[in-house]
């Protein structure tokens, strides 16, 4: 079916079982409420985290994903505040609108490489939390609160999404949503890898002359590649500014631009699902450690060292060994 | 204007240290250096410890900082970024593991010392006026002269010495370098020890002015990056200029633009996205070092 192999589309299910329904039945059995929010984050991380590996791909490191964040946060709470937008309606403009700034800033910007690019991208991060401080739309360092929930969507009478505020429970709503987005941002992300522009990107990340001089637009392929990795990228933060109900200059910094990076990283950056199983593991794992209290850091960040010292390809190289499948 | 100016060559000069055991790091083994601000608060709270706390003579508390970086310059550079780029298939996995040691560092500081802003006695009294053109106080003006002292003991060492010729040598071509007969191996980690060092130099050297905080690494790390930036990765006189200039502009602009804020910060970043758009080398690196 559609050129999977049955034992892809049996694991496709079986993720997709787990997360739908086993989690929901796990967390009812252990009581452990507070899970689904830690989860929910993780979702809508991983969702960043997808645009970071996106720009990876084409050989960019990016540590800038904290500014379109931000500004996709900003954007969507701005207009369901301000004008009184629908927050579902708010949702694509929050992303077209990060996706928009990506190409202004991308078109200077994606022209260095390396470290270069690596740390202009950490500026911009730090540009846009100076910018948000600063303008007077975003009510500087107070930021915006008291964001209302998303309201519910029908359709000639018949409702397709139910309004959040009148649910008893939404943080299982908010989990839900953000499962269905992060799975269609990995579908899309899968489907554009395996097509002609993913082999395209496959090419850039190579040798960019090379590619340039058989004829690939570089210069076009890599603003497109920006544009949709900046799209998650303000699609994830906009969901998150909704769930927090409020957005701050510090809601996104260059600590989380960092760990969005460190996501690719641990789950391997030749693996389209690496940035998920990276951001569960990082930030389920730092949850977890709570327990430890002030060891907390410690311990995480040992564990950080032993994994990178000892598996430098990320996590999913352990599965397929050296060389592996994409 | 005359106060502007100097506080931007005091400024400038700690700058300067900074982005120089970054610069070289980065040139050496191609790794961008995240727990180098955690290196520089380390080396503040060594300096504290011993001279604030112990009564140890200044200069052999900075003895102290530098001993105690450089040390750890080594272990991290032999047991983990070494085996790292030598078993990674892309070089920026050392990313990853720049940033958890950077984590470690701010856990192990956390214990040790502690999250309070701590502060030691000042080295000499006294504040020197010029005819009220110019207020700097005596420590200041001192820990000024030993940072500036320090680059140009650098400069030395990585000019007339067997050791930094070898060190320039890695940092041009690792292969050739090799080919020539040159420990690959033990001079990066000599290299690394002798970034980490200066990085623990300057920490002790401000903890006397600024006194030192948990919380200071980050943004140190951030602004070495961005003097990096402006001279050029890997480059040694691009990272004193990019020092100098990033110091320079902070002083002009706090003293300009105070009323606003953060306003400065804004400008500088700004101004320096444009100015990498222009010229993405910076002042003085090689393209697409």
């Amino acid at each position: 079916m559609f050129g999977f192999s049955s034992k892809q589309l049996i694991g496709v299910g079986l993720f997709l079982f787990a997360i739908f329904i086993g989690v929901p039945l796990v967390i009812g059995a252990t009581g452990r409420w507070d899970f689904y929010f830690t989860l929910t984050s993780v979702a809508l991380l991983a969702i960043a985290s997808a645009g970071v590996w996106l720009t990876f791909y084409i050989g960019r490191i990016n540590i800038g994903q904290g500014a379109f964040a931000l500004i996709g946060a900003y954007v969507s709470a701005i207009l369901v505040v301000k004008a009184g937008w629908s927050f579902w309606i708010s949702l694509p403009a929050a992303g077209l609108f990060a996706a928009v700034v990506a190409v202004l800033i991308g078109l200077p910007i994606l022209r260095l490489r390396g470290v270069y690019f690596a740390m202009i991208t950490l500026v911009l991060t730090q540009v846009v939390t100076l910018t948000a401080l600063a303008l007077p739309v975003t009510n500087g360092a107070k930021g915006i609160s008291n964001i209302p929930l998303p309201s519910g969507i029908s359709v000639f009478g018949i409702p397709i999404l139910p309004d959040f505020a009148a649910m008893e429970n939404t943080k299982l709503a908010f989990y839900y949503t953000a499962c269905i987005i992060m799975i269609l941002t990995y579908a899309a992300l899968y489907r554009l890898v395996n097509s002609r522009l993913g082999h395209l990107c496959r090419s850039m990340q190579q040798n960019e002359e090379l590619a340039s001089s058989i004829g690939v637009n570089i210069a076009y392929i890599r603003i497109v590649i920006f544009a949709i990795s900046s799209f998650f990228g303000g699609l994830g933060g906009a969901m998150f500014g909704s769930i927090a109900q409020s957005v701050y200059p510090s809601s996104f910094q260059v600590a989380d631009s960092v760990n969005f990076m460190l996501n690719c990283f641990l789950g391997g950056l030749g693996y389209v699902f690496g940035p998920m199983l990276g951001t569960l593991v990082l930030y389920f794992g730092w949850d977890l450690l709570f327990e430890f209290g002030k060891y907390q850091m410690l311990i995480y960040s040992t564990i950080l060292i032993v994994i990178i010292r000892f598996l430098p390809n990320g996590l999913l190289s352990i599965r397929f060994g050296k060389g592996g499948d994409k | 204007m005359e106060q502007i100016l100097a506080n931007g060559v005091y400024l400038g000069s700690q700058y300067a240290m900074i982005a120089l055991g970054l610069t070289l790091i980065f040139a050496l083994m191609n790794v961008l250096n995240f727990a180098h601000g955690q290196m520089y608060v380390i080396g503040g709270f060594v300096t504290y410890t011993f001279y604030g706390q112990w009564g140890v003579p200044f200069v052999l508390a900075l003895v102290m900082s530098c001993v105690t970086l450089a040390i750890l310059g080594a272990l991290i550079e032999k047991f983990l970024f070494a085996p790292v780029i030598k078993g990674s298939a892309r070089e920026e996995s050392t990313m990853l593991l720049a940033a958890g040691i950077a984590f470690f560092l701010d856990a192990v500081i956390l214990l040790v010392f502690g999250e309070k802003q701590r502060g030691v006695p000042k080295i000499v009294d006294g504040v020197f006026n010029w005819d009220f053109r110019i207020i700097m106080p005596y420590d200041r003006i001192l820990i000024c002269l030993l940072a500036i002292l320090s680059i140009v003991a650098f400069i030395g060492l990585m000019q007339y010495t067997k050791t930094g010729r070898a060190l320039r040598a890695l940092a041009q071509d690792r292969t050739a370098a090799q080919l020539m007969g040159v420990n690959v191996d033990r001079y990066s980690m000599i290299g690394f020890a002798l970034g980490a060092m200066l990085a623990g130099l300057v920490g002790g050297l401000l903890v006397t002015i600024t006194g030192v905080n948990l919380g200071m690494g980050g943004p140190t790390s951030i602004k070495a990056f961005m003097m990096v930036m402006i001279g050029g990765a890997g480059v040694i006189s691009g990272a004193i200029w990019g020092g100098i200039i990033l110091g320079f502009m902070e002083a002009i602009g706090l003293a300009l633009l105070y009323q606003y804020g953060d306003i400065t910060y804004l400008l500088i970043f700004v101004s320096l996205m444009i100015f990498l758009a222009i010229r993405p080398q910076g002042l003085m690196g090689k393209p697409w070092g």
